[in-house]
Order: structure tokens, then C-alpha cells, then sequence
């Protein structure tokens, strides 16, 4: 990177950023993609091991059948094309790599095609899905843990062999928001299905980033950079911007961007090139003589389709349509209750809120209660008794508890357990009676006249103050609603 | 069925010239070995020191062997004898001594490829092939020379010197599986095996006057098998004589779910066809594997395809000219494969390290130093075929001339049920005549790499000798599983071969020997 450019600040003025992600998930089977070898993380060093995934000479590669019917599921879930498809070999020279190619599907990726809806509606194309096998891991030893300096270096092929779906994106992510929630919802489709455990910090998950940028209106995609080594959604973020701003910086300058692959140093903030495309590497790939195609039979496409769930984007349909029953409005995905539905599908809970919806809650009162409140304490959420949920939504709906009270007795619920209308009564807690609200708003008039007057004359934004004063005064007992009704009865009167 | 085909062998018979039982055993054959030992008629012990005794007269001056394991062919000998002696079931190769090409893996002995960049490297596990002979009882004697990672057509190109053939010293014995072919042809073992790749059974069986056969790509697993390459890589056996591999193959065939590419089918029965005669069966000779051979080779294929036509075969030409893109074809996806296959040999886990600056140059000077140039040759042609921007025109162009073969030969079985061509151009040529000449040294296997670029089997049996009295061997080509016919056709040809010449110098009766078989068919058909 040039030193004379200044980097700016993402976003810049007039300027689109483009990126599509390469996800990189360890699938979750029990063994390694060509061999019988356990596919465990953190074990002792090249434990893991046997002359298939060592590369012995002689040696030669099995597929395992449950990387393929994980690969499958995938690509139901993406709407994917789950087709024939083939291995080759991806010819280069690294001490992490035994046989030094790495087996890879090519041109005929196992899965083409499909996408994957973000919680805000938007769609994100998808290029293809392939099965490859990962390499060991290589750590460096003296120096400050980089290659260079370092006075030797160990190899553990543990994780050499273990199967790896390549998840490859349109570059239809437009931000570094986009780029994250695009990660965040790939992962929780990749949970759902079985098909990886989605630990990004211990390396199940990696993620490569393509990003480009160009004028706000161009329809031509800029030159892209390869952006690697983003271990965290948080990397991925501040990665994506960083690239981008060089780019602007770059092109602002009266330069060109070289495609070329980059590597993302988290400490520094920067990207910093690995090769151009000229110095890229020759893989000579050429089909994998060892193995055979593999064609999924339509038995192996029924048990994909069996094994995927209720995928997250359906979660929040479901969740919308509950919302806007009864209503003739168009469900808000953006705002509140769309990041309240997220919030819910992304914690588990959408069971939750329909459920109780179904026993007669009311369902943006069912949402907010646990997005807001039972979200916080998840297990406990998902252990909450549906019904006893529900008789609380419809106790405070009612008017028999207000939304303070209603908050306590959830709270109660999570922890312990029980019936609603017990743990009330128990606490003494019930919403004041209509004779009671005005009494203390009339308390509350007197003892504020001034803002009282204020209010008269029309003044909206006291209401917030006096509603206040008046739900101290009945110890929370009020409920924030019924007050409000009494304060424009008043005002109305006046 | 191996009892009756072993019963009515009748080759324990001419042993006779050694005198005692003891020297039945090394011209009873495969076949006859197995049968005298399993009804307790001869012991294991002495079939193997009667073999380790011609290993020991003989290999000094032959040198077939990368490396001996006679202490643990002993122990399992007298084990198999006590089993017998117990009156307990032993296997169909029960106390046959064999000899592996030393790119076969067997834990506890060194795996050398002969290469220096394996130096020290002993495989922890058993090929596949290894583990099915030793199930049968055979007695393995040692692993045997062969050219630098299969490359070759002479066993000079093997970094632990050269392999003499048996009829002539000063000859070479083909390759790349000379070491096993020299040591069937000696009288070592009766049965050895090797890989072919582009001829490397078939074309050093011919040069040694032994039987060698490369099966139908898939029937036979690769597991345990250092790759040279692929997709053309098979390994079969080098006998004495057809029934013996016959045998062999029966043994070391059938799926195997370690090598993917291994067919989900069991080994094919060859027994019952052995000797079955040629009668009604369409032979086509093909003019593409004739042409451009020697006087001797040529006049050899003639008198096959005239004796096959007495005995009742209708024999006709055929022309299958794709033949001639055969070889173009080979040294571009053999190399190409090959190139990735030994990409692992890097010095950083196992074999030779030669240390550098840093890994790459680790990499280079490990490699530059632990092969020899046949195998750089053939690494830099594969990567340069490979390579971004040549792919198609070589890569590529390549796999469509093996499509377009395979639809040539399919063509021709329309037509035939086996094919009839020459083994290889010349007979075995001297030492160091074509070490220099890379190009006339590829030319050896120009009749037998069709087979492996279209997957089917063939097999090349000795027919007599040639004007210099060496052997010269005929070649038997089938369509893909079509082993039953092409050992029919084997069997046959060896029945007719015309007898003596350099049956002495090889130590073999191969041809009574095939007599005896032919009658054995006859009788049981
Ligand atoms: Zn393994």
C-alpha cells in the first residue's frame, strides 16, 4: 500500500462498496472427508492420522458419504441445484498439504446456484457450494509468529483431510452491515441443518472477502482485491470498510486497484498484499484419477429435503404473518418489530411467541415481551411453560397487570417457573382499577401545576413526565396506557 | 475348482530332472505347488528353500531384488506346514513363493519405488494386493528391481542399478517390472507381480519369456500401489505360465472399498476357460500393432493368428489406426498424472531431505537430489501439460484422443471377440542401447499403451523365439471384463507356441507346461 495515500473513512461520499464472501465450514462429520480419521478440533497434534490423510505413497482417497449428504442439505437449504459433480486436483507446494494438492471440486461443483434472504428481505445470490479437503496447520516458531523470522516451523495434520464446503456469494453485499448479517444468517443455516457447529473462533467457519468498489450509479463492478484471514464477524467488518476506503484512496489518487489477494492484519487494521495476480499460483488442476464422480440419487435428495427444518428466513415470515393477522398493514420488516423478529428467530424463540400467539396472546405484545425481556436469559426462555406465558400476555393485555408488573412476573416465570395469576397474587401485584389511576393523576396534577397547565394547553412532550410521576406514585401499579388514557380524557374535559 | 485344474496339470511330473520330491516344486508351477502342499505331498519349507536356492545361485549375476524377506518367508512356511499337518484349510496359493514390484507396500520392508527419495521409508500398511496373496498362502520371497517410479521400459532407470535378463546378461529384461519378471523367468518364484502403466507387465514378460498380464482397469485394487499414474495404473501378474496367473489374478482381483476406483464386482473364475480352445471365436489381428515391429516379431504374430485359424478360429485383419495417437497421448496424461502423484516426495515428512534456506528451496534440492532424470523428465512434460494456457491443448487434446480410442476398440469388438497384435517392437534389446535415446525407449511400449489408455485387458504370452533366439512374446487384447476370453485365447496360444529355443536358458518348461494345462481344459470342457 502506497504510504502517500491517506486512507478515509468509510463510507465516503459518493462512493458503492461491492463485496461477495467466500465461506469456508468444517462440515460436522464424525470423520474426515477421504479417510476413517476422526474430524476433532483441539486434540493432540497429528493424532488425528493414518496414510490416507498423511498422503503415504500408496495410499488412496475414499469419499466419505456423509460429508455429501451435509453438502446436500446445504444446498436444499439455499435452493441450490444439487447436482453431479467432480473432484480435481489443486496442484501447489505447502508442508501443510501431505500430498501437496489439495483434492477440490472445480468446474462441477456439487451445488450451483440459489440464495439466502436477510432478516431486513434482501436477497444474496449464490454462486455455487463445493467439497474440498482442508489442510493441516502450520505454526510458526520463534520470531513473532509469521513465517519470516521464525527459526522452525511444526506442522499438525489433525485437520488435514477434514471436509470443508466452500460457500461462494454473488457480490451483492453492499455494506459492511450486509456483509456480517449475510455471515450471521449463513451460519445459522449451516446450524440448522446439521451441517457445521458454526464455531468461528475455533476455525469452523473462515471467511474470504471480495471487495470492490465504484461511483454511486456505476453499473460496471470495479477491480477487486481478495481480502483473507478474517477470523471474526467483527474482522469481516472492519476488513471490508478498510479495503474499500484503500480502494476509494487508491482511485482518488489518480491510481488504478491491482487485483490482487490481500491479507487482513487485525492488530494493524489494514490489508496488506499477499500476491498480484501475476505472482498467483498455477494450479494446474486437473480431475482427481483416485475418485469417481459423485451423482446424487434422488433417495439422497429426499433425505437431504427430510433433514433441513424451518430455515430462519421462513422463521421471520412466519413470525411477520402472526404480526400483521387481523391487520390490514403491511408487516414492517425494517424498524422495530423487524429487529425484534430477528432477535427472536436468531435466539430460538420464535416457538415461543407463537405459541403463546396460538393460546390467544396478542402477538406484537407476545413478540416484544420476548424480544425484549426473555430474549435476555435465552435457556431459561426456552424452557418458559407456553401456556404460563401466554396467560401472562393475555393477563396484561387485560389490563390486570401493567407492563411493569407484567415484567416482573416474567422474570419470576423465568427462574422459577409457575402460574402467572399465583406469582401475582402472591406479590400483591395488580393493575390499578380506573377510580384509583385518575386518583393518582389527580394527586400528581396538584402537586405539579405547572406542567399540569402545560399539559392543558396542548403541550405533548410533559406527558412523558407526568405518566412518570404518576407510575412512582402507585409504586408501578399503573399501567403506563391507562394512565395516558386519563390524562387526555382530562384534556379533552379542559 | 483350483483342485482339478491343479489335478490334472500333470507338472509335478517333469521335476523329475532334479530328482526327489524336493525339486518338484520348481517346475510344478503355481498351480501345482498349491495343490501338492495343501494335500501334504510337498512341505512349504522345502518349495521355498528349493526357490531361495535359485534365487541364491542366480541373483548375483541377475540382480532382480531391491530387498529379501526370506526370514519371515521361512516362519511362514513351517506355519503353513504345521496347518496342513493339522489337517486345517489352507489358501489356493498355499506355499507359492512370490516376488512383489517394489512400488507394492508391505509393512516392514522398505518401499524404495526404486528411487533414492524413498530411501529409508517402510509403509506401515499393506497393500491390498499383499494382504490377498499372503491370505492364500503364498510366501513372499522379496521385492524386485523396477525402473525409477514404474518409468521405464529396461529396469536400468532404477537408482539401485540394473536387472540382467535371465536368457542374456547383456540384455535388459523390460521394464518398468523387469526385477519381477527376471525372477519368474529364473525360476525364483513362480509367480511375481508388477504394474503397467503403459506395458510394464507385458512388455518385460515378452523380453523374459514369461506370461505377464495387465487387467481391465478396476479389477484389481491399486490400494498399497505408489502411484506413477492413475487412471492407468494396474496391477497384475508375471507367471511361468497362463493357468499360474490365471490363478494369481483369481486371488488379487475383486472390489475392494479402499480404491474407489476398484470395480464393486468379485474376482473373475478363469479355470474353466483354460484350454477351452479357440473354436468359432473371431480373432482380429490388428495391422496397427504389427507395424513397424522387427522381421522376428512380426513373423511371430503371423504364426499365432495361422495356428489360432487351424484350431478353428475365425481369423481376419482389422485396422484400428487410432492406435497410432496412442503414444502422443500416454507421455502426455502419464506425465500429467505422474507430476501431481509425486508431488508429495518434498523432504518434509519422509524419505530424503536435502535442507535448504527455507522450505521451498528445501523442496527443490530434496527433489533435485532424490530423482533421477527419467522421473525429472517426466515431472516437467506432466507440469508443463498442465499448465494454464497448454491445458487444452495437451491435457485436454489427450483425453479426447483416449475417448476417441475407446470407441475405436469398442468398434472393433463389434467385430471380434479378442485381438491379436505384437507385445512390444523388438525382442530384448542390449544394455545401454537405448539409455540415451529416450524417444526409441518410449517406442517399447507403443503397442501396449492402448490397452491402459482404454482400460481393457490384455496379455502377453511367449511364442517361441526370435532369429536371435531370444523370447518373443504375442499380445491378447479383450474388451473391458473380458478375462474369460482373453486367458481362453492366452491358454490356447500357449498350447500351440512353438517349443525349445530359449526354454533352457530361462529354466522354464513353459511350454509342456501349457501342454498339460490345454489337456487339463480339454478334458474337463
Ligand atoms: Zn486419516
Amino acid at each position: 500500500m502506497s504510504a502517500a495515500v491517506t486512507v478515509p473513512v468509510w463510507p465516503v461520499e459518493g462512493w458503492e462498496l461491492v463485496a461477495g464472501l467466500e465461506v469456508h465450514t468444517e462440515l460436522s462429520t464424525a470423520t474426515k472427508l477421504f479417510c476413517g480419521c476422526r474430524n476433532a478440533f483441539g486434540d493432540v497434534p497429528n493424532t488425528n492420522t493414518c496414510p490416507v490423510c498423511l498422503g503415504l505413497p500408496g495410499s488412496l482417497p475414499v469419499l466419505n458419504a456423509e460429508a455429501v449428504e451435509l453438502a446436500a442439505r446445504v444446498g436444499v437449504a439455499l435452493g441450490s441445484d444439487v447436482r453431479r459433480s467432480l473432484f480435481h486436483r489443486k496442484n501447489y507446494f505447502y508442508p501443510d498439504m501431505p500430498k501437496n494438492y489439495q483434492v477440490s471440486q472445480y468446474d462441477e461443483p456439487i451445488c450451483v446456484g440459489g440464495s439466502l434472504e436477510l432478516p431486513d428481505g434482501v436477497r444474496i445470490g449464490i454462486v455455487r457450494a463445493h467439497l474440498e479437503e482442508d489442510t493441516g496447520k502450520t505454526t510458526h516458531v520463534g520470531g513473532d509468529g509469521r513465517i519470516h523470522g521464525a527459526s522452525h516451523s511444526l506442522v499438525d495434520y489433525n485437520r488435514a483431510g477434514v471436509p470443508l464446503l466452500e460457500i461462494v456469494s454473488e457480490p451483492d453485499l453492499r455494506s459492511a452491515e450486509q456483509a456480517r448479517a449475510y455471515v450471521a444468517e449463513l451460519r445459522a443455516i449451516l446450524v440448522a441443518v446439521g451441517a457445521s457447529d458454526g464455531r468461528m473462533e475455533e476455525g469452523s467457519l473462515r471467511v474470504d472477502a471480495n471487495v470492490s468498489v465504484r461511483r454511486v450509479g456505476d453499473a460496471t463492478l470495479g477491480t477487486r482485491c481478495e481480502v483473507k484471514n478474517l477470523n471474526s464477524l467483527r474482522s469481516l467488518g472492519r476488513a471490508v470498510e478498510h479495503e474499500a476506503a484503500r480502494q476509494v484512496a487508491v482511485l482518488l489518487a489518480g491510481g488504478t486497484v491491482a487485483q490482487e489477494t490481500r491479507h487482513w492484519r487485525e492488530d494493524e487494521g489494514r490489508t496488506v498484499a499477499m500476491r498480484s495476480k501475476e505472482e498467483a499460483f498455477d494450479y494446474r488442476y486437473f480431475p482427481e484419477p483416485d475418485l469417481v464422480p459423485v451423482a446424487p440419487d434422488a433417495a439422497l435428495l429426499e433425505r437431504a429435503r427430510a433433514a433441513v427444518p424451518m430455515l430462519p428466513a421462513a422463521r421471520r415470515a412466519r413470525l411477520f404473518g402472526l404480526l400483521s393477522r387481523g391487520g390490514d398493514q403491511d408487516p414492517a420488516r425494517a424498524g422495530a418489530p423487524g429487529a425484534q423478529v430477528a432477535a427472536v428467530v436468531a435466539s430460538d424463540l420464535d416457538q415461543l411467541v407463537a405459541g403463546a400467539v396460538e393460546r390467544g396472546a396478542e402477538p406484537a405484545l407476545a413478540l416484544a415481551r420476548v424480544a425484549n425481556e426473555a430474549a435476555a436469559e435465552p435457556d431459561a426462555a426456552r424452557r418458559l411453560d407456553v401456556e404460563a406465558f401466554a396467560h401472562l400476555c393475555r393477563m396484561e393485555a387485560a389490563g390486570e397487570l401493567s407492563a411493569t408488573q407484567a415484567k416482573t412476573v416474567l422474570g419470576v416465570l423465568l427462574a422459577e417457573g409457575g402460574d402467572p395469576a399465583e406469582i401475582a397474587a402472591a406479590r400483591g401485584l395488580a393493575a390499578l382499577p380506573a377510580g384509583a389511576v385518575e386518583e393518582f393523576v389527580r394527586s400528581v396534577a396538584a402537586a405539579h401545576p405547572e406542567e399540569w397547565g402545560r399539559w392543558l394547553a396542548g403541550e405533548e412532550k410533559v406527558a412523558g413526565f407526568l405518566v412518570g410521576r404518576v407510575m412512582r406514585e402507585s409504586g408501578g401499579r399503573a399501567d403506563g396506557k391507562a394512565v395516558r388514557a386519563v390524562l387526555d380524557a382530562a384534556r379533552s374535559r379542559a | 475348482m483350483a483342485d482339478e485344474r491343479a489335478g490334472t496339470s500333470g507338472a509335478v511330473g517333469p521335476g523329475g530332472t532334479d530328482g526327489g520330491t524336493g525339486a518338484a516344486g520348481l517346475h510344478a508351477g503355481a498351480v501345482g505347488i498349491a495343490q501338492a502342499v495343501r494335500r501334504g505331498e510337498l512341505r512349504a519349507q522345502d518349495v521355498l528353500e528349493e526357490h531361495l536356492a535359485v534365487v541364491e545361485a542366480r541373483e548375483p549375476a541377475l540382480h532382480c531384488f531391491l530387498a529379501l524377506d526370506v526370514e519371515r518367508a521361512r516362519a511362514s512356511a513351517a506355519a503353513l506346514d504345521e496347518a496342513v499337518a493339522r489337517g486345517e484349510a489352507v489358501g489356493a496359493l498355499a506355499g507359492v513363493p512370490v516376488v512383489l514390484k517394489d512400488n507394492l507396500c508391505v509393512p516392514g520392508l522398505p518401499a524404495t519405488c526404486g528411487s533414492r527419495i524413498l530411501e529409508g521409508w517402510v509403509p506401515p500398511y499393506e497393500a491390498t494386493v499383499a494382504a490377498r496373496l499372503r491370505k492364500a498362502g503364498a510366501l513372499l520371497v522379496g521385492k524386485t528391481n523396477l525402473d525409477e517410479f514404474a518409468m521405464g521400459s529396461s529396469t536400468e532407470h532404477s537408482a539401485f542399478g540394473a536387472t540382467a535378463n535371465p536368457h542374456d546378461p547383456e540384455r535388459v529384461p523390460g521394464g518398468s517390472s523387469g526385477g519381477s519378471a527376471a525372477a519368474v523367468a529364473a525360476g525364483m518364484a513362480p509367480i511375481g507381480l508388477g504394474s503397467d502403466t503403459g506395458g510394464s507387465i507385458r512388455q518385460p514378460a515378452a523380453l523374459c519369456g514369461v506370461v505377464g498380464v495387465k487387467p481391465t482397469y478396476g479389477l484389481v485394487s491399486r490400494y498399497g500401489l505408489i502411484a506413477f499414474a492413475s487412471s492407468l495404473d494396474q496391477i497384475g501378474p508375471l507367471t511361468a505360465t497362463v493357468a499360474d496367473a490365471a490363478l494369481a489374478l483369481e486371488v488379487i482381483a475383486g472390489a475392494d472399498p479402499a480404491d474407489s476406483t476398484c470395480l464393486d464386482r468379485p474376482a473373475p473364475v478363469l479355470g474353466p476357460v483354460l484350454g477351452r480352445g479357440v473354436e468359432g471365436l473371431r480373432v482380429g489381428v490388428v495391422g496397427d500393432l504389427v507395424e513397424g515391429a522387427d522381421r522376428e516379431v512380426a513373423a511371430a504374430v503371423a504364426a499365432a493368428a495361422d495356428r489360432l485359424a487351424g484350431a478353428g478360429a475365425k481369423v481376419d485383419e482389422v485396422a484400428i489406426p487410432a492406435c497410432r495417437y496412442g503414444l502422443p497421448a500416454y507421455y502426455l496424461l502419464a506425465p500429467a498424472e505422474a507430476s501431481s502423484n509425486l508431488a508429495r516426495y518434498d523432504g518434509v515428512r519422509y524419505g530424503l531431505r536435502v535442507e535448504g534456506e527455507d522450505v521451498a528451496a528445501m523442496n527443490a534440492a530434496t527433489r533435485a537430489a532424490g530423482f533421477g532424470r527419467e522421473v525429472r523428465r517426466r515431472i516437467m512434460l506432466g507440469t508443463f501439460a498442465l499448465s494454464a494456457g497448454y491445458y487444452d491443448a495437451y491435457y485436454g487434446q489427450a483425453q479426447r484422443v483416449r475417448t476417441l480410442m475407446i470407441q475405436a476398440f469398442a468398434d472393433a469388438y463389434q467385430r471380434f471377440d479378442v485381438l491379436l497384435g505384437a507385445t512390444t517392437p523388438g525382442v530384448a534389446f542390449h544394455q545401454g542401447e537405448k539409455l540415451a535415446d529416450p524417444l526409441s525407449m518410449y517406442l517399447s511400449d507403443v503397442f501396449t499403451v492402448p490397452s491402459n489408455l482404454t482400460g481393457q485387458p490384455a496379455l502377453s504370452v511367449p511364442f517361441g523365439t526370435g532369429e536371435s533366439g531370444l523370447p518373443v512374446g504375442v499380445q491378447v487384447l479383450a474388451p473391458a471384463l473380458g478375462e474369460e476370453v482373453l486367458f481362453q485365447v492366452g491358454s490356447s496360444l500357449e498350447a500351440m507356441a512353438p517349443r525349445g529355443g530359449a526354454d533352457g536358458a530361462a529354466g522354464q518348461g513353459t511350454g509342456q507346461e501349457a501342454g498339460g494345462a490345454a489337456g487339463q481344459g480339454t478334458g474337463g470342457r
